[in-house]
């Protein structure tokens, strides 16, 4: 089985005033873990409803492979999907609902029972054939969701947040198991979460979306490394802000303040906006807690003192509020020869040049 | 892009066509239509033909007058009937709140042994056809001299009225947190404080529901009261069942008026409450 | 009317047994309501049955009466046939509106509702007086009829077995409605997409979905609609005729203008043997639906 190429189109949909969808355009390639990324009510269902074809569109079109299915009729799509509370038929037995998909295609009995043992099989419930969804764990549901939406060997894989409902030992099992899953079909995935680090883990790209409108699609490491906006920056991964204005620039770098005494210098290429911040204007600065390196107190340019230490296992925060009241968390390793000053301590912050991103302040 | 979004407005339109109003479609929903007026039309009907002028049965009713209104507040007839219902479902709301919430606090809360078999006992004289029901309380009551009367009456309309009440406030106790009542039995307050300070408050919903049920129950109940009710007394339904039969006046229709306006006010204001509590699951 | 509740006669015991209340307690509690239904219900139910049987002495005349005498046996036939079909044209009617209320949103749903629950709300003899007002011979829909030139002359609707099965099937109608609505709003939406995303037309879901899901409240609702109709007095009484006799209507009749009370209690257990054996049926179908109720 192999997977198509999904293209949206200037996607757009409103519900009355509200623009669900706005003009949305993603090509999704063949074979690719695709995740949708956003806050709740950012439009992710609604995209996914109208791939599916529960919902049109207003504008725009979806193609899958070259066929053009903006207006096909659902259930003359072939595309798979897991809903979010698994839609498992409650009146049917396991072996029922994942067959339901082949009687509906008219497929001979002995081939739709062949089909039905291979798709449990690859969900690793052989055996449970007999049994109703009630008589099931959740997790062993999500698996029959998932047999289900396979076993017609659709190009194109759906599934709104379908590990939502599990806790989250289960949810990271499942998600290790989905991905093997999608890589040895090679099955196109649409993936829709508001868990970001579900999405890093899983996806190939990741398709950031905000009141309807794509934020920014890249791989985890670009969203991560390059967010492109500070609503990214804070989606993905932990984000210290800070304000500041734009003291001056030259051909590499430009210097920024922070409060009244402290002072950053950034490398040009990380300013996010086209436009450069000008000299005197306010800009919002956006550093990891892992890129903030703490030392002991010599007159660095940016000191701070350490409020709280946060053991988290292989890692230490330490929350230091600088001179000017900001506070910063600050990640780094535990070893033995690493810098752990202790609560109550004045250290001092390196922030390399190359680690700050700059937003323009209006943004948020 | 504009163009090309107005051709695939087009095209949805023509889609939602095609899968959407079709002729079947159509008569479906005319279907739905007509089923829905005939559900509402009889309740509707009495309004106009209460302030017609004619004196018999007409359609379209002519003029606009007041006139059978004001008959039947001044027939002294309908007047002792009305006040005989009222007395009736005011006596039978008291008994069957109390009787009923007390049950159903043992039905629901309490360790009983046969308690699926009172359950079924509780809901039995709903099932059981009131004519049935009628015809035997007649039979034993009648030699008694409780025929006729207000207290023939209030037995006869508690015990059809208490199963609505057993089940409304079961239905809210089943809704209530018994870790609620431990925590106030925890904070050192006895079973009996611990009912009146958070148990009752929190199912008083349910409580109040269910005596807007058993009053209905009693003031709309007609069957019943067609055998038990006398000469004397006799209830409102039975007055307008003998009228019915018997001589068919407009006011008929503005007693119907009036009934119609205190059940619908009634049964509207719980209907809101209940929606308004969030609790409207199920019917 | 609050008979909606019918829709859920059983009250389930709190699963946990903590904080609950001792048995004494519980027995002086339930004590009130089992001494009320004893007294007004039970035992006059009882001695009624008891009298068809051993009053004065023991015999099993009456109900061979009801057997040997074609005209009975016309009236409980009538009576099921009646119950029949007002069950199953209240189920045609019903179940579409049922749908709607549970799927359309918003501001048409609760039209839909009032249109329901209005109904139910009236009490049976205001709309059992305007099914007269409707019906009879210068009634309105004679008027109509005339009006439009469909008929000449006054057709004689009331006092017909027509009459009863459309005055009963509206009364009755929210019966079947309300517990069908409640089943089918219970049934996620995400079933039928479900269906629909896995190849099944629009109709294949709704008969292979929906209709499945739906069973245990049609089964109740046709039911409680059985069993009503067949015990159903005020409306066979006014709207029907001599030529519409029903079973209430001939138990009626055999005590205020027969005075045979024997009779009546024979006819009486037969109506009510038939009721509580679909009754149990009833708890049947209620206890199977629960095997769904995880959806
Ligand atoms: N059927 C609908 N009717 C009206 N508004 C809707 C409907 N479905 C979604 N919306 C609105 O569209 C926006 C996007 O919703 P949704 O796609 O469900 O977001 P997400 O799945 O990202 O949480 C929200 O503002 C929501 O209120
Ligand atoms: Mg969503």
């Amino acid at each position: 089985m192999h997977g198509a190429s999904v293209s949206l189109r200037e996607l757009g949909k409103r519900y009355g005033c509200v623009r669900a969808v706005d003009r949305v355009a993603i090509d999704i390639r063949p074979g690719e873990f695709l995740s949708l990324l956003g806050p709740s009510g950012s439009g992710k269902t609604t995209l996914l409803m109208m791939v599916a074809g529960f919902e049109l569109p207003d504008s725009g079109a979806i193609w899958v492979g070259d066929r053009d299915i903006t207006l096909v009729a659902p259930n003359r799509r072939d595309i798979g999907m897991v809903f979010q509370r698994y839609a498992l038929f409650p009146h049917m037995t396991v072996a029922e609902n994942i067959a339901f998909p082949l009687r509906m295609r008219r497929f001979s009995k002995k081939k739709t029972m062949q089909a039905v043992a291979d798709a449990l099989a690859l969900v690793q419930l052989g055996g449970f054939e007999a049994r109703l969804p009630a008589q099931l764990s959740g997790g062993q549901q999500q698996r029959v969701a998932v047999a289900r939406a396979l076993v017609f060997e659709p190009p194109v894989l759906l599934m709104d947040e379908p590990l939502g409902a599990l806790d989250k030992k289960l949810r990271e099992q499942m998600q290790i198991e989905i991905k093997r899953l999608q890589q040895s079909l090679g099955i196109t995935v649409l993936y829709v979460t508001h868990d970001q680090e579900e999405a890093l883990t899983m996806s190939d790209r990741i398709a950031v979306m905000r009141d309807g409108r794509l934020e920014q699609i890249g791989s985890p490491a670009e969203l991560y490394d390059a967010p492109a906006t500070s609503f990214v920056a804070d989606f993905i991964g932990k984000m210290n802000f800070l304000e500041g204005e734009c003291l001056g620039q030259d051909a590499r770098c430009f210097e920024i303040t922070i409060g009244r005494s402290s002072t950053i210098v950034v490398d040009r290429h990380l300013a996010s906006h086209e436009a450069l911040p000008q000299r005197g204007e306010r800009v919002r600065l956006a550093v990891r807690p892992e890129r903030i390196e703490l030392t002991p107190h010599k007159n660095q340019k940016l000191s701070g003192i350490v409020e709280s230490v946060i053991f988290v296992g292989s890692s230490r925060t330490f929350l230091v509020r600088l001179a000017g009241g900001e506070l910063l968390h600050v990640q780094s390793q535990t070893t033995r020869e690493s810098y752990s000053p202790s609560q109550g301590e004045r250290v001092g912050l390196s922030i390399p040049s190359d680690c700050v991103h700059v937003f323009p302040q209006a943004e948020c | 892009m504009a163009e090309a979004d107005l051709a695939l407005a087009e095209r949805v339109a023509n889609v939602r066509s095609r899968a959407g109003l079709d002729v079947a479609r159509i008569l479906v929903i005319l279907g739905l239509g007509l089923v829905l007026f005939f559900l509402i039309l009889p309740t509707l009907i009495v309004v106009p033909m209460s302030v017609g002028t004619a004196s018999y049965i007409s359609f379209p009713p002519e003029g606009f007058t007041l006139r059978w209104y004001i008959a039947y507040f001044r027939d002294p007839s309908w007047m002792s009937a009305t006040w005989f219902s009222l007395r009736i479902a005011g006596v039978t709301t008291l008994a069957a709140t109390v009787i009923g919430t007390l049950a159903a606090i043992a039905l629901v809360r309490g360790r009983l042994p046969g308690k699926e078999l009172l359950q079924a006992f509780t809901i039995a004289p709903l099932v059981v056809p009131h004519i049935v029901i009628a015809v035997a309380f007649y039979l034993t009551f009648a030699p008694l001299g409780l025929t006729g009367n207000f207290y023939g009456f209030a037995i006869a309309h508690t015990m059809l009225a208490v199963p609505y009440v057993v089940i409304t406030v079961g239905a809210a106790l089943q809704r209530f947190d018994p870790a609620l009542e431990l925590a106030a039995l925890n904070c050192g307050a006895t079973r009996l404080q611990a009912f009146f300070h958070v148990v009752l408050p929190n199912i008083l919903p349910g409580v109040a529901a269910g005596a807007v049920f058993a009053f209905l129950a009693s003031f709309d109940e007609a069957t019943v009261a067609f055998f038990i009710s006398g000469i004397e007394g006799k209830t409102i339904t039975r007055k307008m069942f003998e009228d019915i039969d018997f001589n068919l006046t407009p006011v008929i229709a503005a007693v119907s008026t009036v009934l119609t306006l205190i059940s619908l006010t009634l049964m509207g204001t719980i209907e809101i409450a209940r929606r308004r509590s969030g609790a409207g699951s199920d019917h | 009317m609050p008979e909606s509740s019918l829709a859920q006669p059983r009250i389930h015991g709190s699963p946990s047994s903590a904080g609950r209340y001792g048995t004494m307690t519980s027995l002086v509690l339930v004590s009130p309501l089992i001494l009320l239904l004893g007294i007004a219900f039970a035992y006059p139910v009882g001695r009624l049955l008891w009298n068809s049987v051993f009053a004065p002495e023991p015999t099993l005349a009456h109900y061979t009466r009801i057997v040997a005498e074609p005209l009975y046996l016309v009236v409980l036939w009538r009576t099921f046939q009646i119950a029949f079909i007002v069950t199953v044209l209240a189920f045609l009617f019903g179940y579409p509106v049922a749908y709607a209320m549970a799927r359309i949103p918003g501001r048409r749903a609760m039209l839909i509702a009032a249109c329901v629950l209005v109904p139910l709300w009236t009490s049976i003899l205001v709309r059992t007086y305007a099914w007269i007002v409707l019906l009879q011979r210068n009634g309105i829909v004679n008027t109509v009829l005339q009006e439009t030139g469909l008929t000449e002359t006054p057709l004689q609707l009331l006092y017909t077995q027509g009459a009863v099965i459309l005055a009963m099937t509206h009364v009755l109608l929210p019966f079947m409605v309300l517990p069908i609505y409640s089943t089918l709003r219970n049934i996620p939406d995400d079933l039928a997409k479900a269906a629909r995303n896995l190849g099944a037309g629009a109709p294949q879901a709704f008969i292979r979905i929906t209709l499945p899901l739906s069973l245990p409240g049609a089964a109740a609702g046709t039911l409680i609609t059985f069993i009503l109709a067949l015990g159903f007095y005020i409306t066979p009484a006014l709207v029907g005729g001599p030529r519409t006799l029903m079973m209430s209507t001939l138990i009626a009749q055999q005590t205020t203008e027969l005075l045979d009370w024997p009779f009546a209690g024979a006819l009486s257990a037969v109506l009510l043997t038939s009721t509580l054996l679909l009754a149990a049926l009833y708890r049947r179908a209620l206890s199977f639906s629960k095997g769904f109720s995880n959806g």
